[in-house]
């Protein structure tokens, strides 16, 4: 994997200045905001932040499945940029048959709780099946030999036999296999895995993730993994994007982002991460403060509450220039001026 | 972490608040709830508002339509009714009534009628509106007359009361039964609860008309007007019990399970401080909402009772025991209006039914 | 000294079927566990989901009774209480002794209640008087870094961290001797994370408290703890002290578990690794070593005997019939 960017290839999704807003009883909640960040075919895109930093929103707006007081009030979701075949995802009708096909089809998603994405009256055969015909019809009997082999791909024991299985009689590892390969099951060219290990044990977590870097380098698929987790990130990630409060503060290609942090909120968060090699007792570094709720959003740089390094009289005004797409920076002040 | 803390008047704010916001923002529950308060008002001053002795007999004014009230006359402001002219039908040679319009009978505020005891102590004969002049068989009929010539306006008004006061009553006879029964249920649990459970199951699969036709028919008929009340009162409430056990038992099981009622048990709290203390405050508003939800049922069971003859009896006045009366389709041709006293059941039910939905809603914002 | 001596503690729920609820299995939540606690000190508790580190916390706790085994409890430097056998009666005084910090810092406060009064319940239950409540509360309150106007608002108004602080502060408020700490930063954010673990840290320094913190990963435990336990399929497989057990384990599900948490550095990239194969069902726990199946280690002995948890170092215990080899 090359560390910098790779310029020549062309992205297969790109976002522009995407904002969300949530109508709520308290008022409008701004959950998004200038989120802009491309999807290359093989590479993977880590992003990472706390609660409530929009990261989930961003899939959720991506696909079109936002919640019913969710709305995209600007910026642009484009599926093969600069080609014939260019189409904004925003501007497509959020339960017509144009997403519906892009959804599950071109772009494949992951959960982070695979029963959310498993119904319980259908054996896992029927559903992958059911994914494999709606989009490209094979046949029934195709489309099975289809699924035994997607579960084979998975690495799920047997799958002959466990085609048969309802998802409940499966642990919950073998689930969120499941759950990949009904997301592979469209063959797609990209998959969007929203916190795809949270809910599973260390051990598990360390199959899933393996599994998901071998099929994502055979593939050659675009991944955009959401993780809270830094040692995720650190394993996955060719390029990452950290969100904190809406906003992506910072991207940069993974090596990088941990050797130089730029964003004042990166450094923090890395050096609060739990250490393997720590001695015993040994503090951890700590962000002050907790992460605003909703609603409550400070004024200027959305960090600055919690910034050990804010500039009184700038960064509680004004807010930072987002960070260009395609290109790695800081949304800082900090930064701004050490560049100039 | 002085973010959140600064949000002074939603963080101060208890639970009790908080479901008191978000039941406001459900306008239908919100204006049900008003509904349902003037129609308990009407309850507790319905002598005053009723117009005429609602027990008053009078064969010669029975089945009078509807009066109107009219407020100006050509002096100006002057609300009146029209007199009532007997003459005789030539066709069928009965004395009717009919209004007459060149006698104008003037209607005051607080005027004096019938003598009766507010809240049952105050000995008072004064009313919201009556005839400033009462003569023999002058009166306001707003709503007409049933065949005896009682005013049903006013009837309606004293039914209210019955009728609400025996929901009323039904409900927290209810409302004891099910936290007792359901309580020992849910903390108890083991055989207490299986045998609990069966006893509800039995009861839900009796239908309720036949049994409540033989529990009434076992009622004597010598049994005053009283008595009558608090028997039917407990026929109705022996069946309402077991939804709200339920829903007792429900919530007591799902909060022994919580981490702050184990975080009581492990600082040594005691069952009864924990029951208190944690378990109760946590699901009074879900059994007001189940309250607000049983209600209209208790409220429908008399009203139907009555309505088949098998609860309240006559001189007693119910919804049921007015509709009794609009039981014959030849008696309805001739005086649709009693018919009327339908109109305040349906609409304090669908109140009830909205306001329940909106305190539970309020109550549990995730269930 | 020790505050607590766990000895030979077993857990067994029974599997029943049918109407007469006969018993036709058992699972093994936790079987044969022996650990000991010294005073202010802290011992972790390792493993994944149905391990039964959350069964043996709960029978320290008394919130279970356990099956088999002593629970021998110091309340104070003279006596040694066995809690296992004891009525809930006789555990109500006890209780004061060892309490509780959970992991969902949501569901452990009652909504209804103010914080003040869910930090004075415990001072309430024990019979302290009004005026020195509220003076105590007022020092909970700082003692977890919280501003005393912080007792007069409901806990919905405090954010995941505030309301672990909470929680702990609830904890502290009869002067407990030993602290269970359920995976007490599971549900938080990282950076909020981090702060509860200094927390702790801090108070267990001044308070001189002793603590089973209960993990599912070997992430935070190095910070938090002076010795490692670590459970599989209701066994414990390794003790050793911290800094011992990373260095070197000695058993092949720890090293297991060491592999498996994704660093945070993208230059040791594919040294995360994973033990095939699944946790092994409790109900039905395989012949022998319960590790066995997914050991790289395996040999044929694994596969019929069950290793004991010997002393293969100094402090250092491993159940593992391959322990002296793993130590080269």
């Amino acid at each position: 994997m090359a560390d910098t960017m790779v310029e020549t290839t062309r992205p297969i999704v790109s976002v522009r200045d995407l904002a969300v807003e949530f109508r709520q009883h308290t008022g409008i909640v701004r959950a998004l905001e200038a989120v802009s960040l491309d999807l290359h075919p093989g590479r993977v895109l880590g992003v990472v932040g706390e609660s409530g930093c929009g990261k989930s929103v961003t899939a959720r707006a991506m696909l079109r499945i936002l919640d019913r007081n969710g709305s995209i009030t600007a910026g642009r979701v484009t599926l093969d940029p600069g080609t014939a075949a260019e189409q904004d995802l925003t501007a497509l009708e959020p339960e017509g048959a144009q997403i519906r096909s892009v959804r599950g089809g071109r772009i494949g998603l992951i959960f982070q709780e695979p029963m959310a994405a498993l119904s319980m009256q259908y054996t896992v055969g029927n559903q992958l099946m059911e994914a494999i015909r709606v989009h490209r019809d094979p046949g029934k009997a195709k489309a099975r030999e289809r699924a035994i082999s997607l579960l084979n791909e998975v690495g799920i024991p047997r799958p002959e036999t466990r085609i048969d299985a309802y998802p409940f009689q499966l642990s919950g590892g073998l689930r969120q296999r499941v759950g990949i390969a009904l997301a592979l099951a469209a063959e797609p060219d990209v998959l969007i895995a929203d916190e795809p290990t949270t809910a599973l044990d260390v051990t598990t977590q360390a199959q899933i993730l393996a599994l998901l870097r071998r099929l994502q380098r055979d593939k050659q698929i675009a991944l955009m993994l959401i993780t809270h987790d830094m040692g995720v990130i650190a394993q996955m990630a060719d390029d990452v994007a950290v969100m904190y409060l809406g906003r992506i503060v910072e991207f940069a290609p993974v090596r990088e982002l941990f050797k130089h942090p730029q964003h004042p909120y990166t450094r923090a968060l890395l050096r609060s991460v739990p250490n393997l090699d720590a001695t015993p007792r040994q503090r951890l570094a700590t962000i002050g403060g907790a992460v605003p709720q909703p609603g409550s959003r400070p004024v200027g740089c959305p960090f600055h509450p919690r910034c050990p390094e804010a500039i009184p009289g700038r960064c509680d005004t004004m807010v930072p220039a987002p960070v260009p797409p395609g290109a790695a920076g800081a949304s800082c002040f900090l930064v701004e001026d050490a560049a100039a | 972490m002085s973010g959140s803390l600064t949000d002074d008047s939603l963080a101060s704010a208890g639970q009790l608040r908080l479901t008191w916001l978000r039941f406001k923002r459900h306008k239908l529950a919100f204006v049900s709830l008003f509904i349902v308060i003037l129609f308990y008002l009407v309850a507790i001053f319905a002598d005053f508002l009723a117009i005429n002795d609602p027990h008053a007999v009078d064969a010669r004014r029975g089945y009078l339509p509807p009066q109107a009230v009219h407020f100006f006359d050509s002096d100006g402001f002057n609300p009146h009714v029209s007199g009532m002219k007997g003459q005789r039908d030539m066709k069928t040679f009965k004395q009717v009534y009919v209004p007459d319009p060149n006698k104008k009978l003037s209607v005051t505020l607080f005027a004096r009628g019938y003598e009766y005891e507010l809240f049952g102590l105050i000995s008072t004969d004064r009313h919201l509106i009556g005839l400033a002049k009462p003569e023999l068989l002058d009166g306001i009929y707003l709503l007409g007359t049933d065949a005896l010539g009682r005013d049903l306006f006013s009837r309606v008004m004293v039914a209210t009361r019955i009728s609400l006061s025996i929901g009323l009553a039904s409900v927290s006879l209810s409302l004891v039964l099910g936290i007792l029964l359901g309580g020992i249920s849910g903390l108890y649990g083991g055989l207490v609860d299986l045998f609990i459970q069966r006893v509800i199951e039995i009861i839900r699969s009796i239908p309720t008309i036949p049994l409540w036709m033989g529990l009434a028919a076992a009622l004597p008929n010598t049994w005053s007007v009283i008595q009558v009340y608090f028997a039917i009162t407990l026929i109705i409430s022996l069946i309402g019990w077991t939804e709200l056990a339920r829903v007792v038992r429900g919530r007591f099981l799902a909060l022994r399970e919580e981490d702050f009622v184990i975080a009581a048990e492990l600082v040594g709290a005691s069952q009864f401080r924990i029951m208190l203390r944690h378990m109760l405050p946590s699901f009074t508003s879900h059994v007001i909402a189940a309250v607000s939800l049983a209600l209209p049922a208790m409220i429908i069971s008399e009203t139907s009772l009555s309505f088949l003859g098998l609860g309240l009896r006559p001189p007693a006045i119910s919804w049921g025991i007015l509709l009794q009366d609009a039981q014959n389709v030849q008696v309805l041709a001739g005086a649709p209006w009693l018919l009327l006293a339908a109109v305040p059941v349906i609409v304090v039910i669908l109140a009830f039914n909205f306001l329940g939905d909106g305190l539970r809603d309020a109550a549990d914002p995730y269930g | 000294m020790n505050v607590l001596e766990v000895s030979g503690l077993s857990k067994h729920f029974p599997i029943v079927a049918g109407i007469l609820r006969r018993e036709i299995g058992r699972v093994r939540a936790a079987d044969d566990v022996n650990f000991v606690i010294e005073k202010g000190k802290t011992l972790a508790l390792v493993g994944e989901s149905g391990c039964g580190k959350t069964t043996v916390a709960r029978c320290i706790l008394r919130a279970l009774r356990p099956t088999a085994g002593a629970i021998r409890f110091a309340p104070d430097d003279e006596r040694m209480i066995d809690l296992a056998p004891l009525s809930r009666s006789a555990l109500r005084p006890l209780r004061r002794h060892i309490q509780l910090i959970f992991q969902d810092p949501y569901a452990s406060l009652n909504p209804r209640m103010m914080v003040g009064d869910i930090i004075a319940e415990p001072l309430v239950v024990t019979g302290v008087p009004g005026p020195e409540r509220e003076a105590r509360v007022r020092e909970l309150l700082d003692l977890v870094g919280l501003p005393a106007v912080a007792r007069l608002r409901f806990p919905h108004a405090f954010s995941g961290g505030q309301r672990q602080r909470i929680g702990i502060a609830r904890a502290l408020a009869l002067n407990p001797r030993l602290i269970v700490a359920d995976e007490p930063v599971s549900a938080l954010d990282v950076s909020v994370q981090a702060q509860i673990i200094n927390l702790l840290l801090d108070l267990q320094d001044r308070l001189g408290l002793s603590m089973l913190f209960v993990a599912h990963d070997l992430g935070v435990v190095r910070h938090v703890s002076d010795r490692v336990a670590v459970m599989y399929v209701g066994r414990i497989v390794e003790v050793a002290p911290t800094t011992e057990l990373y260095a070197t384990p000695l058993h092949p599900y720890t090293r297991a578990l060491l592999a498996a948490v994704p660093k945070a550095d993208p230059e040791a990239r594919d040294a995360i690794t994973a033990p095939r194969g699944e946790v092994a069902d409790p109900a039905n726990p395989p012949p022998g070593c319960a590790f066995n199946p997914r050991c790289p280690f395996v040999i044929d002995r694994c596969r019929q005997d069950r290793p004991e948890l010997v002393e293969v170092a100094p402090g250092h215990l491993s159940a593992c019939f391959r322990a002296t080899e793993l130590m080269a």
